[in-house]
């Protein structure tokens, strides 16, 4: 085991899977020699080569049709998009293209090999263009697959099942936590599985669930109450598409309550889907309303950013709430 | 079928050749406008830009300004002050000699780098200092990341971080103009990395299709991060670009502010009269560090850097109004003194302006706060009054 941040164990996953297979590439702005603008990539064309590891030109749009046309071709590319706020430019390409090659050709033609990666997320000051997590918009569109890592160990293991699974996936990076979160990552290969949840810890009072970066507030917010002799159980969905239902279900049933927290702005975001699919699996299960700490229904704010967020005290009070309903 | 077909009468212009002869990329030579020499000195016989004695000086106090801004507002990010800046050092020339020769009817969309267009057309100090430490006196009120700037007033469109948009409104912007007959043109500024994106290339498609009195302007500094332009193009430059669609295109030394001038001068008249669009390449180098989040060493040389230092657009404008008798060494010292200064109060200033208020969370989003924003902001601010200590801008302030 060695202990990384969570870049180094993307550049650990990037290694392995480049190692392993000659048609492994990655791509992207300023990916190549200098290695990204978070250094994800950095030692790659070093020990790959200019033609495998490479800056693209300024288009997102260009990278994932590129992208595309490598996995149509049978490489596995790993584009990179510099940041998650920047991927709309490139949504045709994702929404059209990447995600319905497989359908709209009876399987003549596939992308399964294409992953994209992809800083996302807020809490860095970063304002409006900075801070986005935009995972509702992809969840919304049939055929890709959705992973979102909530530390190093996880970033590794999640990603390289990302790039080995046959299926076009969009995998977000939470970037406050690139070399905040450190932890012991085995140096070997291993996967984690997508689609499926992983309980982190148990609980009986109420099951509080998220992803990525979001996870930390959680926890922060679990301890608060368990301060309050209220006990939680912590989910970490890791997959956004497809999401494992069954995990969430069962431990609803145990607590008999939900909370989900998102970072993303409330109205349509992937909450309202878990609510809705949990209320109907857990109906007669449930002790309170299934609860939603999201954004506000705004962009992302620079100065008011503490305010918009869905922060540890937040959750906390909507704990008490549930409980206590 | 309507026999009027769309076939265009004639194929576009070129010989009829019987064996196949391709034409080579870079077969389009381009010339490269200079007036000024790096000496200060200007080249024999060169086209001169419109400018008088106070012109001059207004451009050269904008220069100044640029500088001291630049140097003073690194410091307060290094200094924890701010969040995040971005210099235009070395690129001063393309900006404030663009700005230079608009009329302030004209509206000029940016990028990012170009806050010496809104130095020239007289952004207030405290207007910058309050955008950049978000306060609630920020004309954006708080919501963008430093140098994100606009203003109404000044015809400067607000800053949107993601590369390229301006580039399609632009051409939108001019078109209107020109349907209502404005005596205004639009200038577009952009980056030779962000001439990559699809929107460039929508956007001069349109323009010039419909025929809209906007000029493109690409600062081509050489860098995009750190992706150095021959990883971003390949090709005759971006003018070559502005050739393929089929409108007027010039190419100037972005380092001298005379040619920039003169370049943009009659581009200017050019888009005005014909109502029709136009494409100049500034061609520059990216002094400083793409922003304080970047470390240029890791890939460029010092070497590079210095080659180029030589090449300031400043002190060759400067020696040029010297030897013109219109500034001297003296004026010099006690402009930069005053400025260092103004600045430095202004930033204390700015500093201790209290953040923007609860409120503006949720104003702007649309036209009218709709039903479910109030609704969000009475529970937020019930929230903030039970944790008054973790929301210290906002708490005990509504
Ligand atoms: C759509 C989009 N993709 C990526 C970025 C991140 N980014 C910000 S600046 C920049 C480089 C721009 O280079 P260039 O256009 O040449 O302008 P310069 O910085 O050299 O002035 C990149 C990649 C962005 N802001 N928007």
């Amino acid at each position: 085991m060695a202990q990384m941040n969570l870049l180094q164990a993307v550049n650990n996953a990037l290694d392995i899977a480049m190692a392993e297979d000659d048609s492994t590439l990655c791509f992207g702005e300023d990916v190549g020699h200098f290695g990204g603008v978070f250094r994800a990539t950095s030692g790659l064309q070093e020990k790959y080569g200019k033609a495998r590891c490479f800056n693209t030109p300024l288009a997102e749009q260009g990278i994932v049709g590129f992208a595309n046309g490598l996995a149509a071709q049978g490489s596995r590319p790993v584009a990179e998009i510099q940041f998650a706020d920047y991927i709309f430019p490139a949504f045709d390409q994702i929404v059209n293209e990447s995600a319905k090659f497989r359908y709209r050709s009876g399987n003549e033609f596939n992308v399964g090999r294409l992953t994209i990666r992809t800083p996302y997320g807020g809490g860095i000051a970063g304002g409006l263009y900075h801070s986005q997590s935009p995972e509702a918009y992809f969840a919304h569109t049939p055929g890709l697959k959705i992973v979102v890592p909530r530390n190093p160990y996880q970033a590794k293991g999640l990603l390289l099942a990302s790039i080995r699974d046959d299926n076009p996936v969009i995998f977000f990076e939470p970037k406050r936590l690139y070399r905040a979160s450190v932890g012991e990552v085995p140096e070997d290969d291993y996967q984690l599985p997508i689609g499926k949840a992983e309980v982190i810890s148990q609980g009986s009072d109420i099951t509080l669930l998220g992803w990525g970066a979001q996870m930390e507030v959680i926890e922060k917010a679990a301890e608060l109450a368990a301060n309050e002799r209220i006990s939680c159980e912590l989910i970490d969905l890791r997959s956004i598409l497809p999401w494992d239902v069954e995990t969430v279900a069962q431990s609803v049933m145990k607590t008999g309550r939900l909370l989900i927290s998102h970072e993303a702005p409330i109205t349509g975001g992937f909450a309202g889907e878990v609510a809705a699919t949990i209320q109907h699996e857990c109906f007669l299960h449930l002790e309170s309303p299934i609860a939603r700490v999201c954004g506000v229904d705004t962009p992302y704010p620079l100065s008011l950013e503490k305010e918009h967020m869905a922060d540890h005290l937040k959750i906390f009070e909507a704990i008490k709430r549930s409980v206590q309903y | 079928m309507n026999a009027r077909t769309h076939m265009p009468e004639k194929y576009p212009s070129g010989a009829e050749v019987h064996s196949p002869a391709f034409i080579d990329g870079h077969s389009v030579a381009i010339p490269i406008l200079k007036i000024l020499k790096e000496d200060g000195s200007l080249y024999p016989s060169a086209d001169l830009p419109e400018l008088d004695q106070a012109k001059a000086e207004k451009v050269y106090r904008a220069f100044a300004f640029h500088r001291v801004l630049d140097e003073r507002m690194i410091a307060a990010q290094r200094q924890g002050r701010i969040s995040f800046y971005m210099t235009a050092l070395g690129e001063e020339a393309t900006t404030v000699g663009g700005a230079a020769a608009l009329e302030p009817q004209d509206m000029i969309m940016a990028q990012y780098r170009e806050q010496g267009c809104l130095i020239y057309r007289g952004f207030s100090l405290e207007d910058f200092m309050n955008q950049m430490f978000s306060n609630e006196k920020d004309l954006g009120k708080g919501r963008q990341m430093p140098i994100h700037y606009g203003s109404n007033e000044l015809n400067y469109m607000t800053i949107s971080s993601p590369l390229g948009t301006q580039i399609p409104q632009a051409a939108g912007y001019a078109y209107g103009q020109k349907l209502q007959g404005k005596d205004a043109v639009t200038l577009c500024m952009f980056g030779e990395g962000a001439a990559s994106e699809g929107d460039f290339h929508a956007g001069l498609n349109m323009a010039a299709v419909h025929q809209a009195p906007v000029i493109f302007f690409c600062r081509n500094n050489g860098y995009a991060i750190s992706t150095p332009s021959d990883e971003q193009y390949v090709g005759n430059g971006i003018a070559s670009r502005g050739v393929g669609y089929g409108m007027k295109t010039i190419r100037i030394d972005g380092n001298d502010v005379l040619a920039v001038m003169k370049a943009m001068q009659l581009a200017r008249s050019y888009a005005l009269e014909h109502q029709a669009p136009v494409l100049i390449e500034a061609m520059s180098y990216r002094l400083g560090a793409h922003s304080t989040s970047d470390d240029p060493s890791g890939y460029r040389s010092k070497e590079e850097e210095a080659k180029w230092q030589a090449h300031d657009p400043i002190a060759r404008f400067k020696t040029w109004l010297i030897n013109q008798k219109w500034w001297d060494e003296a004026r010099d010292k006690a402009l930069y003194e005053s400025l260092r200064e103004e600045i430095l109060a202004a930033v204390k200033v700015a500093e201790k302006i209290a953040k923007p208020p609860v409120e503006d969370l949720v104003t702007d989003v649309y036209d009218q706060v709709p039903k479910h924003l109030e609704k969000q902001l009475a529970e937020l601010k019930e929230h903030i009054n039970k944790y008054p200590e973790a929301y210290p801008f906002t708490a005990g302030r509504f």
